[in-house]
């Protein structure tokens, strides 16, 4: 783009602000033209208006603005938009299947859930109910027995207390004959023979006192 | 010459088609051409198709880090649409959306040494606002008739306040197009000639010798920093430019404010 400048291209490098020197150029021509050249390219505008401003190019550009915005507007419109569209539109219909299927898939187990707690609970309360029962039951039986084995031992303490009894009875019969035939015995070392009968009178008189 | 930050906007023809009408003299009658600011049109526009087609060709239900990008865009400017003019206005979509990427990707091409960037040129913004309130226009009045004129009458104004209202309204109406061109042709005219004013001292000052080359430095940092803020400025105005037009649609849907 370096092309061949005129005097006042020297003022702009140096200026601060090239905008600035631009009015100041314009206002100092001396035809009301402007001179502000700015690189004499082959097919350059080269009118010396500010560029943006320069009309003779307003055509050329609404022109094209009008073909490749026209173009874009319209590949938008019918293609790339509603390609974009449909791909986000799938995506958020297939999260809202997906949320609903894990939705429908957790109440599920929730149900699964409730039938195994009630099934464990029912099982639970009949464990209960038979352990009771057999509970209930064994202790009947146990106290059953319990009563009989008792009776029986009852009577058989009975049957020995009286066997007791009687053999006692008769023991405390023969006691004072073996004293005294002891008596006797004994007397009979001391001093002699002594008849049986005073001898028994003897004990007795003894075991009395 | 290298150094002049004006010429960077100079509009030249890479072929011309010649000239209708006029009396042959030079700058008479129309010229017709197809010029550098063409050439930049036509790339933009081609690499916004190629781009998002080429990128959304997988149609990918997990997409790759390209679709999304394209993904972004959509739904950015989908919901800036949405936001401002409704669902409504979501008619409107492909217009917008179309306005901002050309916007976006021609200040963008713009930040690229060498290349043209044809949203310095005035007509060029113009002529986009121009679409925008024309469309604002027509689908005001074909939706709501004359009611589309109750836009310059704000509801629940007292009477009396309305003949001054009115025209302060109509007046604000009419700069749309104005502000809204200006606002873009300004913003990449400044960033530019800033850009190249600030780059120009570094090469003028480096060859002033050791001293000179020191004293870069400072106006480098600046260069560098500008940059920075000239691919904030592309992306803000483009944004802008599309959040006004939602809104300026907004109005021709809604006219009673």
């Amino acid at each position: 783009m370096i092309s061949p400048v005129q005097a006042q291209e020297t003022q702009i490098e140096e200026a601060f602000d090239p905008l600035e020197d631009h009015v100041i150029s314009l206002e100092d021509s001396p035809d009301g033209q402007t001179h502000i050249e700015i690189g004499a390219h082959g097919e350059e505008h080269v009118t010396g208006v500010f560029p943006p401003f320069d009309a003779t190019t307003y055509p050329s550009q609404l022109l094209w603005l009008v073909i490749t915005f026209a173009v874009l507007y319209f590949v938008m419109k019918r293609v790339a938009l509603p390609r974009i569209g449909v791909i986000l539109e799938e995506r958020r219909d297939r999260i809202e299947g997906d949320l609903a299927e894990a939705e429908r898939l957790r109440q599920k187990t929730d149900q699964a859930i409730a039938s195994y707690e009630a099934a464990l609970a029912e099982a639970r309360s009949n464990a209960h109910a038979i352990a009771e029962k057999a509970r209930t039951e064994n202790k009947a039986k146990l106290d059953a027995e319990r009563a009989k084995v008792e009776a029986s031992l009852a009577k058989k303490v009975a049957a020995a207390e009286e066997s007791i009894a009687a053999t006692k009875a008769e023991a405390m019969g023969h006691v004072g004959e073996i004293a005294a035939e002891t008596a006797q015995a004994v007397v009979a070392q001391l001093v002699g023979t002594v008849p049986a009968e005073s001898a028994r009178d003897a004990v007795a008189k003894v075991s009395k006192e | 010459m290298a150094n002049d930050p004006i010429h960077q906007f100079v509009i030249y023809d890479i072929f011309s088609f010649g000239t209708i009408g006029g009396d042959g003299t030079e700058g008479s009658g129309i010229s017709l051409a197809f010029t550098n600011s063409s050439l930049f049109m036509a790339l933009t526009t081609l690499t916004i198709c190629a781009y998002l087609i080429l990128t959304t060709r997988r149609r990918g239900l997990i997409p790759n880090r390209w679709q999304l990008t394209s993904e972004m865009a959509y739904e950015f400017v989908a919901n800036m649409v949405r936001s401002n003019a409704g669902t409504e206005g979501m008619k409107f979509f492909p217009l917008v959306f179309s306005l901002f990427m050309f916007i976006f990707i021609g200040n963008m091409f713009g930040m690229i040494p060498y290349f043209y960037t044809f949203t310095s040129q005035i007509i060029v913004t113009f002529a986009l606002a121009m679409l925008v309130m024309t469309v604002v226009v027509a689908y005001g009045f074909i939706k709501n008739g004359p009611k589309f004129l109750k836009l310059f009458v704000p509801s629940g104004v007292p009477g009396y306040i309305v003949p001054i209202v009115t025209p302060i309204e109509v007046i604000s109406f009419l700069s749309r197009p104005i502000s809204l061109s200006v606002r873009l042709f300004g913003n990449m005219l400044a960033g530019h000639i800033t850009l190249k004013v600030f780059t120009g001292f570094v090469v003028s000052l480096a060859s002033l010798g050791a001293v000179g080359i020191v004293g870069a430095v400072l106006p480098l940092l600046m260069g560098v920093a500008i940059t920075a803020l000239e691919f904030m400025v592309s992306t803000v105005q483009a944004y802008v430019f599309a959040v006004l037009t939602s809104m300026y649609l907004n109005d021709a849907i809604h006219p009673s404010h």
